[in-house]
């Protein structure tokens, strides 16, 4: 299973490293919505609260970009028929789309992090680092465990553009707040962690429990 | 097939729920603090748990249908989700009009319970634009299944984060199983409660029951329609 899942993966990758569709239009979207911030709340340099609100809803609306691209290829050139005529398990296509998202949610990340420090942060990144990138990753496992369930359960409705985040984003409010209230801390100016670990127990938790519960009823949705 | 027990079930409610109202009005102290207006939380509260309740209700029997195929489980468990949704937007409000009343806002941000359960109520809209948007009956049951157990996992999973992110800024007056309550405001909740729960399985059976009617008849409709034109021949 995990060998047709990287087989899978393999495809989705090369055909992202051949088109460039879902990462550039992502990065640039949360370019887009930093600048949006800037003016929307009329602030040169954010910290604490509102830094962290700001980085966290704008790498979700990004993602939603992602989601809803997610399964393009399947759907439009007829992918799926392929994919369940081949004697395969239906979670190696579940885990290899939550792979896909994975990747390309932290390749959005080392852009737009970076820039969301360049941009908008006043206090500096570097001595939040090392918590930040243990958040994202945690925070990012979510997102494409939801975000890869989501994307299958919209992807047969008709308004599909319009289902995928309307489903996704209610879904990834406890992520919100667990990543939320972790990263706060880090990016007050006198930065140092706080409760860390009560949020990234959540996180963890939120973690478990939707990938455990996309890998169990995400069979159902290719059941044809 | 549905309508088995419906009459007692019926007749049951309309006792509960009349009792229900004679114990907030004629029973129940008046809340030293909040006088009157706190009589809603007899409405607001029992109907907030019976909606929670029904959302992973409706999440064990879309668990049910994949688990047996049989389509009636889908049926029930939209039904169930249908009815909680209603109930909602009852909670909503009424919760709002209670906020007003006792903190003088219309919306409380700081109230775990609000919130949260604004959080389910808006994930909860989606069901009925993914369910109307796949036309193939049988692949509608089973992603509607597949939702209703998403989101009815959902639920908890979020009261915990939202109580979470709140949790050391409000302190709790009422503890959620009702232990502070003084007895006679506690008697009269717990009936409530239960006039709100038969009233939603009451509900629920007879929407079963019409839908099963309205299929039936249907299916007679076509059968005759199929038959009138050979006996023309």
């Amino acid at each position: 299973m995990i060998r047709t899942a990287a087989t899978i993966l393999r495809k989705d990758l090369r055909i992202e490293l051949r088109v460039r569709e879902s990462v550039p239009a992502m990065t640039l979207f949360t370019v887009t919505v930093y600048v949006l911030f800037h003016f929307g709340l009329d602030r040169d340099s954010l910290d604490g609260e509102l830094a962290s609100g700001v980085l966290w809803v704008t790498l979700l609306l990004a993602s939603v970009i992602g989601v809803s691209r997610l399964y393009a290829a399947e759907r439009e050139q007829g992918g799926v028929d392929g994919l369940l005529l081949a004697p395969i398990d239906r979670t190696a296509l579940f885990l290899a789309k939550a792979g896909a998202l994975l990747l390309f949610l932290v390749a959005v990340e080392i852009v737009a992090v970076p820039a969301f420090g360049l941009l908008l942060l006043g206090p500096g990144l570097g001595g939040a680092l090392p918590e930040l990138v243990v958040i994202l990753a945690l925070g990012n496992v979510g997102v494409a465990a939801v975000g890869a369930l989501v994307g299958a359960l919209a992807a047969e409705t008709r308004a599909r553009e319009l289902t995928a985040p309307l489903l996704l984003l209610p879904l990834l409010v406890p992520l919100l707040i667990s990543c939320a209230q972790a990263t706060e801390p880090l990016l007050r100016p006198d930065q140092g962690p706080e409760d860390l670990g009560r949020w990234l127990g959540l996180l963890t938790l939120y973690d478990v429990v939707f990938v455990l519960l996309s890998v169990a009823v995400f069979d159902y949705l290719l059941e044809d | 097939m549905y309508s088995k027990g419906l009459k007692p079930l019926a007749i049951a409610t309309v006792l509960t729920t009349a009792g229900a109202l004679a114990l907030v009005f004629f029973y129940a102290p008046l809340d030293a603090d909040q006088g009157f207006v706190q009589k809603i939380f007899y409405v607001h509260v029992p109907m907030a748990i019976v909606a929670l309740g029904g959302f992973v209700a409706g999440g064990i029997m879309a668990i049910k249908h994949l688990r047996s195929g049989d389509p009636s489980w889908d049926l029930r468990s939209y039904v169930a989700i249908h009815q909680s949704i209603i109930l909602g937007v009852g909670v909503l409000i009424t919760g709002s009009i209670w906020a007003r009343a006792s903190w003088g806002h219309w919306w409380v941000w700081d109230e775990p319970v609000l919130v949260s359960f604004l959080v389910v109520f808006l994930l909860y809209c989606v069901y009925y634009p993914l369910r109307f948007s796949i036309e193939d009956p049988d692949r509608q049951a089973r992603y509607s299944s597949v939702f209703a157990i998403t989101a009815g996992a959902f639920v908890p999973l979020n009261f915990v984060a939202v109580r979470l992110a709140e949790a050391y800024t409000h302190p709790r007056v009422l503890s959620q199983t009702g232990g502070s309550l003084p007895g006679e405001m506690r008697l009269t909740f717990l009936v409530s409660l239960l006039a709100m729960g038969l009233l939603f399985v009451t509900l629920w059976k007879l929407e079963l029951t019409s839908k099963h009617a309205s299929a039936q008849l249907r299916r007679l409709k076509r059968r005759l329609a199929d038959r009138r034109p050979a006996a023309v021949a």
